[in-house]
């Protein structure tokens, strides 16, 4: 009896195990195929795609590249060096301010802490776009459209970027260690600069990239604001090339610019998807 | 000498380092989006667009942006409205199977007993398209599905269809591929918050459970559901404040359009056009403020949520 009992468990759990795979394979397919897909047509020409679907890929990639890059409507490469430089520059002001504000709260006791607390919690979850009439206005007042510095510098208040740092900042950094750089006759900000951030590395890596990714991939304000062709970042060349009749187009050259929009944010997360993996529920609401 | 500086450093008062180390956060935050929020909010008071090469206004108008706003149309139906039944729609069809599929694999890969191996390679694999550009994915799936696309490819080669299918002419599939694109960027997300809500439960829990010979079923019911609960409601209504904000996927998709007869407009869509085509800065800062109230809503709640993590666990460390 308690044999049979145990001979059932295991085929019980056999079964489920197989389930389990199966879904996960299932589910890993989903999120893989349309990418497969745009890789194999990235290396067929316009011909080639035109003659039919393929899981095999071509011989074409290069001559695509080429075409794709010296494209003289969409400027692909001036696009992405926009796009990296005004990703970089916001990732580094969102974490760095975004500490700094952290350890402000975290470690000093004055008058408004508690307010500025909760006032960026209430504040953390507001969509951007609600005040983008105003910012929008506000820009054009000090004519600063076609200009990066309105892209970069709102990064320096980052809610949601804040709570994370406080958070780890609360788990890592004991007021001992503040205490006796003090001691040792550190200033505020070399204490700040020197002890903390160190110590807060992981957690300033982890939001870099979060933060460069979200900036890389945003469309809605850029668009409002960059219209000049040499300013241009890559989500709106992308907007481009969709509203542009193209029927016209190079396929092959469609599926490139596609390809090298997606391309530096994918090798950066194959290199580092286990700490992008943890750092996902580092900073997000315990039980 | 040593002494005389320890002590006289005790009685310094730090309260002015704080104030000066959260300065440049507010002064960022009031500039670029406290001040913007006010004028927009001032801005839905005004008539103010562009009519052609003339400028009209703006000119205070009173309520008169919210009452056309929500008056209906000749056919009788009032935009903002149904672009806000779109947003919700276009939502619920990725959102519903998001949560229970995410559900689904955060119990896959805590249960000790299924012990599935290769978690890391799958979870690094359903994570991904979080990452991936929304308009470069959505303009991706445009080709894909195009009437020359490698879909209507194979449906033709398998004489599944007689002549090309467009796509995105057709109600149902344009809203089908949406919702396809947000529930692959964000299941991969979800499962992976709901996994580490999984683990932050009391496992003797389970072993107590498991003891009292209780199937997975309902170990899943009575135990997991319950005390992941908090945890689950605060990713949904994180997930439905995104989802208000849905723009780059239909946008690319339908070209702004949201094609066909404005079935898959979001509300965020709706705003840009004002924005970008009218310059109707008056309608915009009206839509803005109906967009503003809604989220507000949905972020009491999570206000809420956060603040009472702070509460349960006050002064955890002395701070000076």
């Amino acid at each position: 009896m308690d044999n049979r009992e145990s001979r059932k468990g295991r085929i019980q759990l056999i079964i489920a195990r197989t389930v389990a795979y199966a879904i996960l394979i299932f589910l890993s397919i989903a999120c893989l195929f349309s990418f497969y897909m745009l890789i194999i047509n990235a290396t067929r020409s316009n011909a080639q795609l035109q003659a039919g679907f393929t899981l095999a890929p071509k011989n074409n990639f290069f001559v695509n590249l080429k075409n794709a890059w010296t494209d003289a409507s969409i400027d692909i490469p001036r696009g992405m060096l926009n796009s990296f430089l005004i990703a970089a520059v916001s990732a580094v002001l969102t974490t760095y301010f975004s500490a700094l504000t952290a350890y402000g709260i975290h470690v000093y006791n004055f008058k408004l802490k508690r307010f500025a607390f909760y006032f960026i919690m209430a504040v953390m979850m507001i969509p951007p776009q609600v005040s983008a009439v105003g910012f929008i206005q506000l820009v054009n007042k000090f004519h600063l459209t076609n200009n990066y510095l309105p892209l970069v510098l709102p990064s320096i208040a980052a809610p949601v970027v804040f709570f994370y740092m406080k958070q780890y900042l609360e788990s890592v950094l004991p007021m001992e260690m503040v205490e006796a750089a003090r001691m040792d006759g550190s200033g505020e900000f070399r204490t700040f600069n020197h002890i903390v951030l160190p110590i807060m590395k992981p957690a300033l890596a982890v939001q870099m990239i979060f933060s460069f990714v979200s900036s890389w991939n945003n469309y809605f304000i850029p668009a409002l604001l960059l219209d000049k062709k040499e300013m241009k970042t890559v989500p709106i060349m992308i907007a481009q090339l969709r509203s542009a009749d193209y029927s016209k187009f190079d396929m092959g050259k469609v599926y490139m610019f596609i390809l090298l929009a997606i391309l530096p944010v994918l090798v950066v997360y194959i290199i580092l998807s286990k700490s992008i993996i943890k750092g996902v529920t580092a900073g997000s609401v315990k039980g | 000498m040593n002494e005389n500086r320890k002590m006289r450093r005790r009685g310094v008062s730090y309260a002015k380092w704080g104030y000066i180390f959260i300065l440049p956060f507010f002064v960022s935050y009031i500039i670029f989006t406290l001040t913007p929020q006010i004028m927009t909010i001032y801005n839905s008071f005004f008539e103010n667009y562009r009519n052609g090469l003339t400028q009209v206004g703006p000119n205070f108008v009173g309520l008169k942006n919210y009452v056309k706003l929500f008056t209906p149309d000749k056919s009788g139906t009032v935009d903002v409205l149904k672009y806000f039944g779109n947003t919700v729609l276009l939502w619920v069809m990725g959102a519903v199977p998001q949560i229970l599929v995410a559900l689904l694999l955060a119990v896959f890969f805590t249960s000790y007993r299924l012990n599935l191996k290769g978690q890391q390679f799958f979870k690094t694999v359903i994570y991904m398209p979080n990452l991936i550009m929304a308009s470069a994915f959505s303009m991706l799936f445009f080709t894909l599905f195009s009437p020359v696309g490698p879909v209507n490819q194979v449906l033709l080669a398998a004489g599944w269809a007689d002549k090309a299918i467009d796509f995105l002419s057709l109600k149902v599939p344009v809203r089908v591929l949406i919702s396809l694109m947000n529930f692959l960027m964000w299941f991969g997300n979800t499962t992976i918050l709901l996994m580490a809500g999984i683990q932050g439960i009391d496992q003797n829990m389970f072993e107590a459970a498991e003891i009292d010979g209780a199937s997975s079923l309902q170990v899943f019911f009575r135990v997991t559901l319950p005390l992941l609960a908090p945890i689950l409601v605060y990713t949904v209504i994180t997930a439905m404040i995104g989802g208000l904000q849905m723009f780059d996927v239909p946008q690319i998709l339908t070209n702004g359009k949201g094609t066909p007869d404005r079935a898959s407009m979001t509300l965020v869509m709706y705003l840009n056009n004002y924005l970008q085509t009218s310059k109707n800065y008056g309608m915009a800062g009206a839509v803005s403020v109906v967009l503003f109230l809604v989220s507000s809503v949905l972020s009491l709640f999570v206000y809420n949520t956060l603040s009472r993590q702070y509460k349960e666990a006050p002064r955890k460390r002395d701070r000076i």
